[in-house]
């Protein structure tokens, strides 16, 4: 059993230690929100917080998460209204969606640590995050919104 | 830890297991819009779209699967127009699969061709005035007045003149003994309210919140997950497999033969897999273990000098390039593509002995013998009657699932095992297992008279078929040509006195199906940058080339003088850049592209694509402008980066590392301008891919002198 906390909650998991974390948050703490896109850490679909930072939960295993803090799409504001999402609403930004929680948790880390990011700044936090829709043009957009500045 | 059925439709939306044992179920407050959050009885159902609740709610069933083009905003869109109900209590549900719900534009219920909207609009406008004269016909009996004194506005009935006025919740349960009106007259469109504008999409809320259930997400109690080992190549079989060894994987539960391969049943998707590695599969590979690239090229250019099956012939073609002053010649080829949706193919089923249920994130429900229905059907034994289908939403679609053989498998493990089962595939079975975009093999000639005028265009294509795969559902090909193959090659739209299409069929065994905007997608890269060839051979600008041969296109004619405009044709670029120019027609739209381009370091570089869209009367310009994007973005990956090379009769990429994706700082800006039109309503979700290879690669000849007539770019 390995514990750690998720969504500021302690749970226990009892997957094999070498499970990727992203397939501990899904199949047994039932968080569908996170995405299973590429098993390769090429596509960010299942991108979460381990304390505070963005990383790849299908390239980190459950026991390298260990004491430590995992915060999910789900996880992410108490009603689904952190500052991204709000702006990822506001902008219309998802069309199919399923990379979007990924999305937005690499965006709400991105400001976290640089709470005005340029252009150049956005292209080097988001580039791992595929979005086969090509909405990246809003994602953009919602990224300066969420910042608060000029879009 | 338990899993457990949260929701009304099966699927988990937001579940905590919070410490050993303990299960908390959250339902993140937000606002979602989908039906299942709707409690009050909905005794009005006067058609097969439509329930409206003693609360007001309007639920509106979407028969459309939702992958991302906005249908579940949109159709609601056209519907609550006519109702003339509280947009605010619009909850959206998926339709189940049924035979009410066939797509009126191919007869079956699918999502596919662009045909959501201009194939609904009218039966839903119906749905909607027809729901609509059937509350005012309960309120004019209820009040004992003339319906004629009552109109209708925003979810009540008003009298004319007085202040009395009643909700539709109110009028529910009466207007449902209401006789269902057999005509009814439709709005006047500069009455419209909500047809034409941007109203935000209904899904966004649970798409922003992780809440949105995708296939992958599909949660049933005690269903075990299955991942499949299969042969890599085409048309090969799993000969031997270890058993014992992949039981031996602690949580793995079943391993059983299916049609496809060898399904390793776990508890969960890593176990499976896991279990999967363990299995050392052996394969015979078939008759396709020494197909290549390389050999299908060679054989597709030996077929282009056979005769095809016509597909336009007007004038005299032969005659005209014999005697022409000067004449062009070309070869283009292109290649596979895979559709590499983010979510990966998935399937849930459970097949009981005498009903089966499926989960899955689907383009195709049911229809002539087949869709989820009727392949569950013919798998398990039991009548269509007795098969459930739960559309989710779908993580991508793109023509890949209107494919069933995802939904095959689910139902063969669900079937062995006696439990339900979710296939879920790797993204490796993604890539190397799909039904791809044809390659093809293109040879063109044009010839001129003697003032420089283009008097002749041949094209013969050589490539395989879509088409034929689907004739026991669709018919026979007609006169064995497969539209879908010279569709964006035949009908191209200039005046020029002799053109001649034909096509040579060339099936080599490599799994093809529909890509997004299909033959549209190769065949305007080749028929736009030949064009862009044909102007440049008759020393004219490419633009006001291809606007002088449109006399007898109007519509075409218009997007190209709208992009072109907005684009800033013919005026200064800052050093190093270009533009490059195309114009397609396909699902009934119209869309011209200008793409601003350099190149950097080696490579091309896209800054800006001005798009003019012309889909006759829209219904919400923001979704028409998001699609514009995202087709741009599909088509400009695929003339990037996309080609699939075939190795030993498999597909040799297999994930991202090697069949790349545009990515956010590849991203040009995009402008789109949609055309005022009273014309019938066109497709949107496609019509946005074809123009922009052909617009990249004209802007890069600018550039480098060099035509790009093989595809993925390369300078």
């Amino acid at each position: 059993m390995i514990a750690f906390r998720i969504n500021g909650r302690r749970v226990q998991a009892d997957s094999p230690p070498d499970t990727p974390l992203l397939w501990v948050i899904r199949d047994e703490l039932t968080l569908t929100g996170t995405k299973f896109g590429c098993g390769i850490g090429m596509c960010g679909a299942c991108t979460v917080h381990l304390d505070g930072a963005a990383v790849r939960s299908c390239q980190t295993s459950l026991s390298a998460v260990e004491g430590k803090r995992v915060t999910t799409i789900e996880g992410l504001a108490r009603n689904g209204d952190h500052p991204v999402q709000r702006a990822w609403i506001e902008e219309q930004v998802p069309q199919c969606g399923y990379c979007h929680s990924g999305q937005i948790m690499a965006a709400a880390a991105l400001l976290a640590e640089k709470p005005q990011p340029t252009d150049d700044d956005i292209d080097a936090a988001m580039q791992i995050n595929i979005c086969r829709c090509g909405t990246y043009q809003r994602i953009r957009r919602a990224v300066h919104r969420a910042a608060g500045g000029a879009s | 830890m338990t899993k457990y059925d949260l929701s009304r439709r099966d699927f988990v939306r937001a579940g905590l297991a919070a410490g050993a044992g303990l299960t908390v179920a959250i339902y993140l407050p937000g606002c979602s819009r989908m039906a299942e959050q709707v409690a009050a009885p909905t005794p009005f159902k006067p058609n097969a779209w439509l329930r409206v609740g003693t609360d007001g709610s309007v639920i509106v069933v979407v028969d459309k699967s939702e992958m991302g083009q906005g249908v579940l905003t949109s159709l609601p869109q056209m519907l609550v127009e006519e109702l003339d109900a509280d947009w605010s209590k619009v909850r959206v549900e998926q339709a189940p699969a049924g035979d009410e719900y066939a797509n009126p534009a191919f007869g079956i219920q699918g999502t596919g061709g662009s045909t959501s909207v201009r194939a609904m609009m009218q039966p839903l406008r119906e749905a909607g005035a027809k729901a609509r004269h059937m509350l005012i016909a309960a309120a004019a009996q209820d009040w004992g007045v003339d319906a004629a004194a009552l109109s209708t506005e925003n979810g009540y009935v008003l009298e004319t003149g007085t202040r009395r006025r009643i909700s539709y919740g109110d009028l529910a349960e009466k207007a449902a003994a209401m006789p269902v009106p057999e005509t009814v007259t439709l709005k006047n469109p500069k009455d419209f309210k909500l047809i034409g504008k941007s109203i935000p999409r209904l899904d966004l809320d649970d798409k922003v919140t992780g809440r949105a259930g995708f296939g992958i997400d599909a949660q049933v109690p005690g269903m075990l997950v299955a991942v499949v080992a299969r042969c890599p190549t085409f048309g090969g079989k799993v000969t031997g497999y270890d058993e014992q060894a992949a039981l031996a994987v602690p949580g793995v539960r079943h391993v059983v033969p299916i049609a496809s391969g060898v399904a390793v049943v776990a508890d969960g998707y890593w176990l499976a897999k896991k279990g999967r590695d363990a299995l050392n599969a052996t394969f015979d590979r078939g008759a396709m273990a020494g197909t290549s690239s390389s050999s299908i090229s060679a054989r597709f250019r030996a077929l282009g000098a056979r005769r095809g099956v016509e597909a336009r012939n007007e004038g005299d073609a032969a005659r005209a390039l014999r005697g022409a002053a000067s004449r062009l010649e070309a070869e283009y080829e292109v290649p596979y593509l895979a559709h590499a949706t983010m979510e990966p193919m998935n399937c849930s089923a459970w097949a009981q002995a005498d009903k089966c249920t499926v989960w899955v994130p689907t383009q195709f429900q049911s229809g002539g013998g087949y869709g989820v229905r009727g392949i569950a059907a013919q798998i398990t034994g039991l009548p269509e009657s007795a098969v459930e289908v739960h559309t989710t939403f779908l993580g991508g679609g793109f023509g890949r699932r209107f494919e069933l053989d995802f939904v095959a498998e689910a139902v063969q493990v669900s079937k062995a095992i006696g439990a339900p089962a979710k296939v879920i595939w790797s993204r490796e079975d993604d890539t190397q297992h799909d039904f791809y975009r044809p390659a093809s093999y293109n040879k063109l000639a044009a010839g001129f008279d003697s003032s420089g005028e283009p008097t002749v265009w041949t094209h013969r294509i050589v490539g395989p078929s879509i088409m034929s795969r689907f004739a026991a559902m669709f018919g026979p090909l007609p006169n064995g040509l497969d539209a879908s193959s010279v569709e964006g090659a035949a009908d191209i739209p200039y005046a020029i006195p002799n053109i001649h299409c034909d096509w040579v069929r060339a099936d080599v065994g490599v799994p093809v199906g529909f890509w997004r905007s299909v033959g549209h997608s190769q065949n305007h890269f080749i028929s736009e940058c030949f064009a862009d060839e044909v102007a440049h051979a008759a020393g004219k600008d490419p633009y006001e080339f291809r606007r002088a041969l449109l006399t007898n296109a109007p519509r075409h004619r218009g997007v190209l003088e709208l992009a072109a405009t907005k684009a800033g044709w013919g005026t200064p670029l800052s050093t190093g850049r270009a533009r490059g120019i195309a114009v397609a027609h396909s699902f009934g739209s119209y869309v011209a592209q200008v793409a601003e381009v350099s190149v950097q370091d080696g490579k091309p570089r896209v800054h800006r694509v001005v798009c003019a869209v012309d889909c006759g009367v829209y219904v919400n310009p923001d979704i028409i402008a998001a699609q514009m994007e995202s087709a741009i973005v599909f088509g400009l990956t695929a003339a990037l980066y996309g080609e699939i090379t075939i190795e030993n009769g498999a597909a040799k990429q297999s994930n991202f590392h090697d069949y790349q994706m545009l990515r956010i700082n590849e991203m040009p800006v995009v402008e789109t301008h949609i055309v005022e039109s009273t014309e019938g309503p066109g497709g949107i979700g496609e019509p946005g891919t074809p123009p922009i290879a052909p617009a990249v690669a004209n802007a890069l000849y600018v550039l480098t002198g060099k035509r790009i007539r093989k595809l993925p770019i390369v300078l």
